[in-house]
């Protein structure tokens, strides 16, 4: 069937992103070792991936399109954040800069425990669950769907944008929360640390793949594509679109919640600034490259975007936000599903310009 | 179960100022094929969106199968309940195979209640029935639109509904497709099965209905045999013409 030609790029995919998981710690100390730089490089964007897929279960799979992702991403950031210097206080004694900033003499009593992963996860689990639960809840059941739902997710972000830019709430307000030194008892900062931290959010990356797989694989998944094609269409065969739809978006919500706890302690900091609507945005602009409804496509679109953008913003950063707009504006006019019409095209056109002449001479009556 | 699967009572939708339907009461029993007719916005679609629970009356009640009352229930209740519709444009899932629309059409559920192999029997013998056994594997959106029209039936076929509304079935066929989807039509005819069947084309409505209801304006303007309502004065008047 046409499956098995679908399956190739994701088996290619999860085959490379395999052995880089494995390659990073066996080179480390042979001549052939990445540098730091590299391979912190790798992790964060192994992060990026995994929040662009977040996005492409619900929009490209369910026609569902948030443009505030980046707040189930920064639940995920801040109790890490919350988690590493609360250990590292606990472990070296150090005061995190913003209760000195703030001249307060101990954590608020909201920290308490949070130098206790398990705990911390498992608060960063039920916060996302209670914000995407209440906000899915009301929004698919008083139907609000497409441009309105997306414009309502860019609002919450930038309301909690606002809240999070406030130095009293003890969450590090503008400056954020920085000065990472101990995760799981280890310091931080050493290669080793880098590549064990890069190594995790590669495993995490294929884990999450394979499992989103398997998902839209399933009847499940073929529900989930009937509601994106024709929702009134479903709910009248039977079935009810509002829970699978807030299973789904909750589902996404923790997924980009987990892309966040693995991206903070290898950039090292957090701050309000990743709860903008422009980044938001931007993990909408990865799938939509990548191209929607495909999981190959959506991380494909977030390491190149990603990859230009870091190469970019050291050599000209004055330009990315045009490279950026020009980006979307080709996928718009001319690739509508991204780079998997591309794909496609290779894959019809195997000889390039010669058999697209050809093929035109023969289309000619 | 009662003889009447369909009973509207006292109903009337309001758009803004417009009555849709107007103190509407009919009453469709099992075993038959019933086509609802009359001109554009007589409120033909309008009376199976409030069976079908898309649309929520002003005032009246639909009972079902002398029990439920489908203005208080929501559209997949409705459906689990035993009523299946085919919608005016063909609704069908582009991005699913043929065979996929059928297995959603039979079994209601996130988790498949029935087993693969009975499952499958099932859906083999629907795409039988429509005729789409060939394509069992195709994308619903490769098809053509009379093809598209016999998914849509198959789909909502697959669950053996005890009410089936079709909107237009042969709107957009030609005539030899608009003689098999009569054929089938026919077919599906059972003692404990109602159809109700809302078309313009009156040379397909003559072959399949038993009785026919003509609406205008809301309200019921004629109800009999296709004979006697092309002999009525009164509907020749307002929509069959002269």
């Amino acid at each position: 069937m046409s499956r098995t030609s679908a399956n190739l790029p994701f088996t290619l995919l999860i085959a490379v992103i395999v052995v880089a998981a494995g390659a990073m710690p066996a080179l480390s100390g042979t001549s052939f070792e990445l540098s730091r730089y590299l391979t912190n490089a790798i992790g964060q964007l192994a992060a990026f991936a995994v929040l662009a897929i977040s996005l492409d279960l619900i929009w490209g799979y369910l026609g569902i399109l948030s443009l505030g992702h980046g707040l189930f991403f920064a639940i995920g950031g801040y109790v890490m954040a919350m988690y590493l210097l609360k250990h590292s206080f606990v472990v070296t004694g150090t005061v995190p800069d913003f209760l000195q900033f703030m001249g307060w003499k101990e954590f608020p009593f909201y920290w308490a425990g949070f130098d206790v992963f398990p705990y911390a996860f498992a608060v960063a689990v039920a916060v996302t669950l209670l914000i995407s639960g209440i906000f899915g809840y009301v929004s698919f059941r008083s139907r609000v769907g497409g441009v309105y739902f997306a414009i309502i997710t860019q609002a919450l972000v930038y309301v909690a944008m606002l809240l999070m830019f406030r130095n009293d709430t003890g969450f590090g307000g503008n400056n954020g929360m920085t000065g990472f030194s101990v995760l799981f008892g280890w310091p931080m900062g050493t290669s080793g640390m880098i590549t064990a931290l890069a190594v995790a959010s590669l495993l995490a990356l294929a884990l999450v793949l394979v499992a989103c797989r398997r998902l839209v694989g399933s009847r499940f998944g073929a529900l989930m594509l009937a509601t994106r094609d024709d929702e009134t269409r479903l709910r009248t065969l039977g079935y009810e679109t509002l829970r699978l739809k807030l299973i789904v978006w909750c589902l996404s919500a923790l997924i980009a919640m987990l892309a966040g706890m693995l991206y903070v302690p290898q950039v090292g900091i957090i701050n309000p600034r990743v709860l903008s609507p422009e980044l938001s945005l931007e993990i909408a602009v990865w799938v939509a490259i990548g191209g929607r409804g495909h999981l190959v496509g959506a991380v494909i679109g977030a390491l190149l975007v990603n990859a230009v953008k870091f190469w970019l913003s050291s050599a000209a950063p004055d330009i990315w936000p045009f490279i950026l707009s020009g980006l979307i504006v080709l996928v718009v006019l001319v690739f509508p599903n991204g780079l998997m019409d591309l794909a496609k095209l290779r894959l019809t056109r195997p000889m390039g310009p010669r058999r697209m002449a050809t093929e035109l001479e023969e289309a000619r009556p | 179960m009662s003889l009447t699967a369909i009973l509207v009572d006292g109903l009337t939708v309001r758009f803004g100022s417009f009555r849709a339907i107007d103190d509407l009461s009919l009453a469709i029993d099992y075993g038959e094929v019933r086509a609802v007719i009359g001109p554009n916005g007589a409120g033909k679609t309008t009376l199976l969106d409030v069976i079908s629970g898309i649309t929520r009356p002003k005032q009246g009640r639909v009972l079902f199968d002398g029990g439920l009352d489908l203005t208080q229930a929501s559209e997949s209740a409705i459906a689990r309940a035993g009523l299946r519709r085919k919608f005016q444009k063909p609704s069908v899932f582009e991005g699913l195979s043929v065979r996929r629309h059928i297995a959603i059409g039979a079994d209601v559920g996130f988790r498949s209640r029935l087993d693969a192999p009975a499952l499958e029997d099932r859906v083999s013998e629907v795409l039988e029935t429509v005729g789409l056994t060939d394509q069992a594997d195709r994308l619903a959106g490769e098809l053509s639109h009379g093809q598209k029209q016999w998914l849509e039936i198959g789909m909502v076929l697959a669950s053996d509904p005890k009410v089936l509304m079709l909107d237009e079935p042969v709107a957009g066929l030609t005539d030899e497709e608009t003689e098999r989807t009569a054929h089938l039509v026919r077919a599906l005819v059972r003692p404990d099965r109602a159809i109700v069947v809302v078309e313009h084309d009156m040379d397909f409505v003559e072959r399949i209905a038993d009785r026919v209801t003509v609406l205008h304006e809301g309200r019921t303007l004629f109800e009999g045999s296709m004979d006697r309502v092309r002999a009525d004065a009164a509907v020749v008047d307002v929509y069959l013409g002269r």
